[in-house]
């Protein structure tokens, strides 16, 4: 990665760091934290969608299985946090896998359907697996995370475990997109017919990216278990994966940086909108719609050539 | 589009052309070499080894390349990426490596970055590094398309009309790359229009037609058969 993604990555970091002085009230830390979790999944689905090219229409089951995972396993089996989360991103990785060989490995957009399907599949589970989930109800008492004696068990301690793994996974994905790995991926969306004639191997990048974005989405489903401490299914159904794609779609899919930065609104939107009372969501929806018909590219690229756009108009 | 009843073989070190009027099959003959489309029968051997049912990714591996008759460059990256990508099959370091950042792998950017750069000054190309691939004019994107082909450090390099759509002095200058490409000691397999171009710098040609053979032998030779003045049009070929 260039010298101007480092500098934008530290700044980042800075300001990461010192923002939880300038916030009052444990509410509104943890909308940072939320934050920094979807940051996780969109960054994740960026790598995916953005550089890759695949759609995914399910990553909600990736959440949910991170954070059912690492629930369950805690709260009736005791195992510590750490197996538990191990769990969560080995048991992910495989259903990537599963899913993926066979989606991934044909010509076009089999991936949007097929994990439309295991999204379906993993919400009934969470639903009639009775015994273990708690099914509709949900499962509570889900202990916090620790590190050896230290707690995790205040949002302030808490926003800075969850910033310091988004910043980590950045900081990996940056790396990624400025290598050979990165530019193979982003080879195949340009033209996968000379990609593979570099010698690029289609179908084993493919669902290389996929299973890592699944395992960034199942660290983020695990660490919102042990923070929120209960967890039901409707938090992992199909409106939360295409939440996520929102956030990617508004922010700009084509950039990382443009992934976090739509995460990042996408999550406090909703706090201010708290003005409109009941009518919330219509402008919610009128903003998102506004936001997709005049910067089609997303608020990070689209933001520039829009005022570039209003600029000459007054001049003319 | 088929491929009936054609066999040659490519000296190495040496410029092999094909030519046939349209739809004779000469793209689907690289697509055949190159494993974009499945063979049904007969055989591809490139140095003694099989290749007949490998897959696509798999020929920049072991030395052969090509480019495409509509230019397939990627059009979101730089012209310094497209060529970097070029490089892909040459070096190793995997998913967890380039995201950590090993220093192996760091080395190995290093040399992919010199290669690529060097490719460029090659051909003079080395001020638009920067640009998106798509921003290049027709005949420079050509000539990418080669150089990202032949990054792959090829020992067969198909060219599929590289002079397609290019004006004279253009072509001129596609055939002192296509020399330069063959003094570099690399086997070229050449489909192409341009007569004057192909009768230059064939060393042999092999004409193709309805997927057959008709023709095999030097450029002379070539152009005094029968059979291949009929494929043209019946008439008599231009080779101004």
């Amino acid at each position: 990665m260039g010298r101007k993604n480092y500098f934008k990555l530290l700044s980042l970091s800075i300001a990461v760091a010192v923002l939880p002085f300038f916030i009052r009230g444990d509410y509104y830390l943890s909308v940072l934290v939320f934050m920094g979790l979807n940051g996780l999944i969109v960054m994740g689905l960026s790598l995916l969608m953005g550089y890759a090219g695949q759609i995914s229409l399910g990553h909600a089951a990736f959440y949910g299985i991170g954070a059912y995972c690492t629930g369950v396993l805690t709260t009736h089996f005791g195992f510590s946090i750490y197996l538990s989360f191990l769990a969560g991103i080995i048991l992910s990785v495989l259903v990537a896998i599963i899913v993926g060989i066979p989606a991934l490995r044909l010509k076009g957009h089999y991936l949007a359907v097929a994990t439309l399907g295991i999204g379906e599949i993993v919400f009934i589970i969470f639903n009639e697996w009775m015994k273990y989930t708690g099914g509709p109800s949900g499962l509570s008492n889900i202990p916090g995370v620790h590190l050896g004696n230290f707690q995790f068990n205040s949002s302030f301690r808490f926003y800075y475990l969850v910033w310091g793994i988004n910043l980590l996974a950045l900081f990996f994905s940056l790396n990624l997109i400025h290598s050979r790995v990165g530019r193979a991926l982003r080879s195949m969306h340009g033209s996968e017919t000379a990609a593979s004639a570099m010698g690029v191997n289609l179908s084993f990048l493919k669902i290389q990216v996929f299973v890592l974005s699944a395992v960034y989405a199942s660290v983020a489903g695990s660490l919102y278990a042990h923070f929120v401490s209960f967890i039901s299914p409707n938090n992992f159904g199909l409106m939360v994966s295409v939440m996520f794609l929102m956030m990617g779609v508004i922010g700009g899919i084509h950039n990382i940086w443009g992934a976090l930065l739509g995460a990042s609104l996408l999550t406090f939107l909703p706090e201010y909108l708290r003005v409109f009372n009941q009518y919330d969501i219509l402008v919610y929806g009128a903003i998102l719609l506004a936001i997709l018909l005049f910067m089609p590219e997303g608020i990070l690229e689209g933001t520039p050539v829009l005022i570039r756009k209003l600029f000459r108009q007054r001049k003319t | 589009m088929a491929i009936v009843d054609l066999s040659f073989e490519v000296e190495p070190g040496r410029i092999k052309s094909i030519i046939g009027p349209n739809g004779a099959g000469k793209t689907t003959l690289f697509n055949l070499i190159t494993g974009v489309h499945p063979v049904s029968g007969g055989q591809i051997v490139f140095q003694g080894k099989d290749i007949t049912h490998q897959k696509p990714h798999y020929g920049a591996g072991i030395g052969i390349s090509r480019t495409f008759q509509t230019i397939e460059l990627f059009g979101n990256m730089n012209v310094l990426e497209n060529i970097m990508v070029g490089c892909h099959s040459r070096f190793k370091s995997g998913l967890l490596a380039s995201g950590l950042r090993l220093p192996r792998m760091k080395k190995e950017e290093a040399e992919i970055y010199e290669n690529s750069m060097k490719l460029l000054g090659r051909v003079g190309l080395s001020s638009k590094a920067q640009l998106p691939a798509s921003s290049l004019p027709l005949g420079e994107q050509k000539t990418l398309e080669i150089l990202r082909a032949l990054a792959t450090e090829p020992q067969l390099l198909l060219l599929d009309e590289p002079a397609a759509g290019l004006n004279e002095s253009e072509t001129d200058g596609m055939s002192e790359l296509i020399y330069s490409i063959r003094d570099q000691g690399i086997t070229i397999l050449l489909v192409e229009h341009d007569m004057r171009l192909i009768m230059k710098v064939s060393d042999e040609i092999v004409v193709v037609n309805y997927g057959q053979k008709i023709a095999e032998g030097p450029p002379d030779v070539v152009q005094s058969d029968s059979l291949v003045i009929e494929a043209y049009l019946g008439g008599e070929i231009d080779y101004a």
